[in-house]
């Protein structure tokens, strides 16, 4: 470190500088630290939320037959947990992190827009509040699905104003959260941090940002027009009145297929950050990981109706979203090599991050492969709202959306603490997590192949051994994850504690790592110096 | 690039809470309301209170911020770009109801008059043969379905008020940017009256749709009930018209600050923000009086 001024010296502005006092500090933080950390534990609070739901659906398929719940609160279940992890675990999660280091990582003093910043974080809890309080309503939360399909959505008693109001606040929280990002990333820039000298994360999240932006109004009017159909008499999805239920899920799907890779484009970025720490390479093909990440957020706003083969659509759309979809394959496998070649001849250690990481690219390789199963039409109208579908899309959310969160959390917990994590217990919720999930789900490729439906609380007896094998892979995925958090408030009260570097050679990898451990509350008031921003950004390899 | 000596970075903010509760306050009041519950006129009105509050101390912060000259260049972009990025969501949000009346108009009104596949087809014969009204649907816009939902009605015709209102508004567009010239200029006077015309204009359009919609649903039988029809014509003006009096609304606080004496030629972004956001509005006017009313 003998060149680099150090960034921290310069302590002499006028605000103050350390975190206001008392609890109230949470509530009127502007400081992206705190934000990020707000973010992470409300991430991490829906993600048992949202498991206790899980775990009530496998409870109930544990054995064919109605053990313990109606089937109306079944389907109230499967829809809740789908969108609470969707919209209160995984995207939040995600954007804890791009609080938290986008700024280290770019060599900025913050956010672009920090007071906005904290308004996107506390609308979404208030969005969460207003989804949560469905399931004490009269008739129940919402239980058509995640995706709200009408006409049987709309026959619900009271929840569909609350679900609709809750949707349009996390979409504001969202909006709000990628312009902040976007605005950071193009505006706050550290002089001789230029574009493509970006860490990965840092352009997945642009991108991902950027998708935010051009889905999430979509769902905002789409549900807006719900509420009206349900309420105020329009004739949107009602074919009497000259109107289409397929028009909302073309809706629903142009953004819920770019939400898809909303999720998992972060998760990209944190793997590519990771796995050439622990390879101790530079990321293999930087240039083109940007490009692919590009082309995927492109082709991901052109596929949208692959999710409707079966509803009904003139030949020739079905054609082009057969083959649209199947050109995404060719980006993403772009990735999964680049991370191969990267670890190629590297000096592989296995710390938790990395296995995570490892986790995360064998999984997602087969949710990857069984997504192009579900894209060629005469095969999806077999698989179709089968068990087939639920087990890809969990082999992709499931893995994409917390498994590399799980690696970045242990990657920088160091960081953000001063102290190690416990590296054994970590192990041990790895080694859990990923058997649990992989017995999770599976069978349900299996069981869907054979033809059991989705969204059902019973089930024909010849799925019961399938079933019972998802249900208690499932308990072990669920709980293992009080071992995380035990791992995290232990490291968070001490333990050994870490260097400013925490990984072998990470100093090459990225700024945050020029930082101490843990962080002043303010770093890079002053901009590092270019001179380090080259050096930690060297991205090109030769392989020799 | 720039130095980051002087980012300006809040130390801290208790605004954004209070609108946020007090936005959730209203939707949930909202929606209680829409349930059929009278409780939640309270949720409404209080929220409300606490988003005027909330809303009036954050910009008065901002803009006494503004003014004190702690935005440097660099936050200045910042701003401009969020505005932008903000104006993109938008875009994006009318897109959709775009998206819903081409959808509709070009693809779903066929179909259900039994376009691609004729009498035989399927789902026409399975929805339909059995309705006597909806057995000769035939394919026309405007319409209110098969089931001609919401009974007898006319169509809005382009000519007349609406042709009126377009006038109106590509001149308030004039009017804002000849404001905007007085600023740089620093005629302050000019400002002043360019500012007011702009939003009196703003005003007479709004006026202008009030009577349009009181028109539709007192003497042509045209409402948000009227088939699909009248469910893209209402939600995408009527979307378009909150925009215009957020916008008029949002010109009345700017001139508010411009009788204040803030603004100067080279430290304006509000007044800037206020005039892309007033400029949307008048290009998606352009597209619904043309897609909605002429077409």
């Amino acid at each position: 470190m003998a060149f680099v001024t150090n960034p921290l010296d310069n302590h002499d502005h006028g605000h103050d500088h350390g975190p206001a006092k008392g609890w109230t500090r949470w509530i009127i933080t502007t400081n992206h630290k705190d934000i990020g950390t707000l973010y992470l534990f409300f991430a991490l609070a829906m993600l048992f939320v949202g498991g206790s739901f899980a775990l009530t659906i496998r409870s109930e398929l544990f054995q064919p037959g109605l053990q313990f719940v109606d089937p109306e609160f079944f389907n109230s279940m499967t829809t809740m947990h789908a969108l609470i992890m969707v919209f209160g675990a995984v995207m939040p999660a995600f954007v804890g992190f791009a609080n938290w280091m986008i700024p280290m990582m770019i060599g900025a003093p913050d956010m672009a827009l920090p007071r906005m910043n904290n308004m996107s974080f506390w609308v979404l809890v208030f969005a969460g509040i207003l989804l949560l309080s469905t399931l004490f309503m009269e008739g129940g939360a919402p239980a058509a699905g995640w995706t709200l399909y009408p006409p049987l959505s709309i026959q619900a008693a009271h929840n569909i104003p609350f679900v609709v109001f809750s949707v349009h606040l996390l979409g504001v929280s969202s909006i709000m959260g990628s312009i902040n990002i976007i605005v950071t990333i193009l505006n706050m820039r550290a002089p001789g941090m230029t574009l493509m000298k970006m860490p990965l994360f840092v352009w997945t999240w642009l991108i991902t940002a950027f998708l935010l932006i051009f889905a999430l109004p979509v769902f905002a009017a789409a549900v807006t027009m719900l509420l009206t159909d349900a309420h105020f008499g329009t004739s949107f999805f009602n074919a009497a009145g000259g109107g289409d239920p397929v028009l909302y899920q073309h809706l629903f799907w142009f953004f819920g297929h770019p939400e898809v890779y909303i999720i998992v484009l972060p998760a990209f970025g944190l793997v590519s950050t990771i796995v050439p720490t622990f390879s101790r390479k530079p990321l293999f093909g930087y240039t083109s990981m940007v490009y692919a990440t590009g082309s995927i957020a492109f082709l991901s706003m052109i596929v949208w109706a692959h999710h409707q083969f079966t509803v009904g659509m003139p030949l020739i759309a079905e054609l082009y979203f057969i083959y649209a979809t199947c050109l995404i394959a060719v980006p993403t496998a772009v990735k999964i090599f680049n991370w191969i070649a990267t670890m190629w001849q590297g000096s592989i250690t296995l710390e938790t991050p990395m296995l995570f990481s490892l986790g995360f690219i064998f999984a997602f390789t087969i949710g990857g492969f069984t997504g192009l199963m579900l894209a060629m039409a005469p095969a999806d109208f077999q698989y179709h709202d089968s068990y087939f579908v639920v087990a890809h899309f969990h082999y992709t959310l499931v893995v994409g959306g917390t498994f590399p969160v799980f690696a970045a959390a242990y990657y920088w917990l160091p960081k953000w603490t001063g102290y190690m994590y416990d590296e054994k217990l970590a192990k041990m919720h790895f080694w859990l997590s990923f058997m649990g999930f992989n017995l999770t789900f599976m069978p349900q490729h299996f069981l869907g192949l054979a033809g059991m439906p989705r969204r059902i609380p019973d089930y024909a007896i010849q799925f019961a051994d399938f079933n019972m094998m998802s249900s208690i892979g499932a308990f072990i995925l669920g709980f293992s994850q009080l071992i995380f958090v035990y791992t995290i408030i232990k490291c968070i009260r001490g333990g050994e504690p870490a260097s400013d570097e925490v990984w072998e050679g990470a100093q090459n990898m990225g700024l945050e790592w020029h930082l101490p451990s843990p962080p002043p509350y303010h770093t890079f008031e002053t901009p590092p110096d270019p001179q380090l921003i080259d050096r930690v950004t060297t991205v090109e390899v030769t392989m020799e | 690039m720039w130095s980051h000596d002087s980012y300006y970075v809040p130390s801290k903010a208790v605004w954004p809470v209070v609108v946020v509760a007090g936005t959730t306050s209203v939707l949930a009041g909202l929606a209680n309301l829409i349930n059929g519950l009278s409780d939640g006129k309270l949720m409404l009105y209080a929220g409300s209170v606490f988003i005027v509050v909330g809303l009036t101390a954050w910009f008065r912060d901002q803009s006494i911020e503004s003014e004190s000259g702690k935005y440097n260049k660099q936050v200045d972009i910042s701003y401009r770009m969020g505005m932008a990025w903000f104006i993109f969501s938008e875009v994006m949000f009318f897109a959709a109801f775009f998206g819903a009346l081409f959808y509709t108009r070009y693809l779903a009104v066929p179909w259900l008059a039994g376009e691609g596949g004729g009498p035989g087809l399927f789902t026409f014969d399975f929805l339909w043969d059995a309705v006597a009204t909806a057995k000769d649907y035939t394919s026309s816009w405007p319409t209110n379905g098969p089931g001609q939902v919401g009974g007898h009605f006319e169509k809005m015709e382009a000519l007349g008020l609406p042709l009126a209102n377009t006038i109106i508004l590509l001149t308030s567009g004039y009017t804002i940017t000849m404001a905007h010239h007085a600023l740089i200029d620093d005629r302050r006077k000019q400002l002043k009256l360019w500012m007011i015309a702009t939003i009196s204009l703003g005003i007479l359009f709004l006026i202008c749709q009030g009577y349009e919609y009181h028109h539709a649903y007192t003497e042509m039988g045209l409402t948000l009930g009227a088939g699909i029809y009248g469910s893209t014509f209402f939600m995408l003006t009527g979307f378009h018209g909150l925009h215009v009096t957020l916008g008029t609304f949002m010109l009345c606080m700017i001139l508010l600050r411009i009788y204040r004496g803030h603004f100067s030629p080279d430290n304006h972004f509000a007044f800037e923000g206020v005039a892309w956001y007033w400029h949307f509005v008048d290009v998606v006017w352009l597209l619904l009086f043309v897609i909605v009313y002429w077409m």
